[in-house]
């Protein structure tokens, strides 16, 4: 029987946020000497979401957003994207290509920028994962879109999602001192895959 | 996402950041009552909330509009919506989820005997949809295209 994500513990809740505590503290460390600044992220959060309400979790839905998508596959498959803001695009071409542009004129260069920045980020969060589990998982080239937040959301979250009806987000916003980058990750375990995690680290007895 | 709308003139339908979700206006020109609803998946397999799906939801909002003084039998759709956000080259037609929204639409709508006047589905876009009861008006707005009026 899979492990509804319904009716989680508070304890098997606890441990889901610490294996994304510590996959987003080395993926922030990786972005950190990547910038050659240093990059904060906040306590993941555990959140189970009806998908009727998750194209507006990062804000307006009309809002440009940069999407980086992985699939992961391997023992504990999921999906993974991050959503950068309009503004941490401009900053983050600044920073690392020197150049000004508006995230309406990003071409090709910059998008390979923001993938591979994806890229760095959600293997050293997998691997970190991994070596806490003990599964083996891998992330998929990257998919790209720079569209409306809510049909980057939505769309992600409803081919994420397993049952059709919730999708469980262990979701970390980063950012750094001065507000200058900002961005969510999340991590979106399949149903299976929630009952593997939590196998791994000893948690899944059913009450 | 998952909800709908019934409207008269002078009232305005919008529906926000569509990706794979498909945006279905339906339109009796000369009640000029006005359905909108915004579904996410193809099938309900019997699961609650009709607007959710295209199986319950679309025969739902034609029942809706013909309590509020719509013809069946005049009822026009345009289909808006069912894009691919992400393209995967090893993905397969199934995982599409976008195309099986606009796909399914269609034949509930054939089953229905409701003829399609207007559609802007598919390619790799987000679209917002505004549909306008006086006239009958979609349009369709994107980041990545020109403005359209179905």
């Amino acid at each position: 029987m899979n492990k509804s994500q319904d009716n989680l513990s508070e304890l098997q809740k606890d441990a889901l946020r610490e294996v994304g505590n510590i996959g987003a503290g080395n993926a922030a460390t990786a972005f950190s000497e990547v910038l050659d600044r240093r990059i904060e992220i906040d306590v993941p959060s555990i959140e189970i979401i009806p998908l009727e309400e998750v194209s507006t979790i990062t804000g307006n839905e009309e809002d440009h957003v940069a999407g980086v998508l992985f699939r992961v596959s391997g023992e504990a498959p999921g999906t993974i994207l991050f959503i950068f803001p309009s503004s941490t695009i401009k900053y983050l071409v600044e920073v690392v290509m020197d150049k000004i542009i508006e995230p309406e004129e990003m071409g090709e260069i910059e998008i390979s920028l923001l993938k591979e920045l994806g890229n760095i980020l959600s293997g050293s969060y997998l691997r970190s994962i991994g070596d806490m589990t003990n599964l083996e998982m891998n992330q998929s080239v990257p998919g790209f879109s720079y569209d409306m937040a809510g049909a980057i959301l939505s769309s992600t979250m409803i081919s994420a999602s397993s049952t059709g009806e919730n999708v469980l987000l262990i979701e970390t916003e980063f950012m750094d001192g001065e507000e200058k980058i900002e961005g969510y990750f999340f991590f979106i375990p399949q149903v299976e895959s929630l009952s593997i995690i939590l196998g791994s680290l000893g948690l899944s007895g059913d009450e | 996402m998952a909800e709908y709308a019934v409207a008269k003139p002078p009232n305005v339908l919008v529906t926000l950041g569509l990706g794979s979700c498909i945006g279905l206006a339906l339109y009796d020109q000369y009640s000029k009552v006005s359905g909108l609803i915004h579904f996410m998946l193809p099938n309900s397999n019997g699961k609650q909330n009709k607007a959710k799906y295209a199986d319950t939801g679309i025969p739902f909002l034609i029942n809706e509009m013909v309590k509020k003084g719509a013809s069946k039998s005049r009822i026009r759709a345009k289909i808006v919506g069912g894009a691919r956000m992400f393209n995967f080259a090893d993905e397969n037609s199934a995982m599409n989820i976008g195309k099986r929204n606009s796909e399914a639409a269609k034949k509930i709508l054939k089953e229905e005997g409701i003829k399609v006047i207007g559609e802007d589905t598919g390619e790799d876009f987000g679209r917002t949809m505004r549909f306008y009861a006086d006239s009958g008006e979609v349009k369709v707005t994107s980041y990545k295209r020109d403005d359209l009026t179905l």
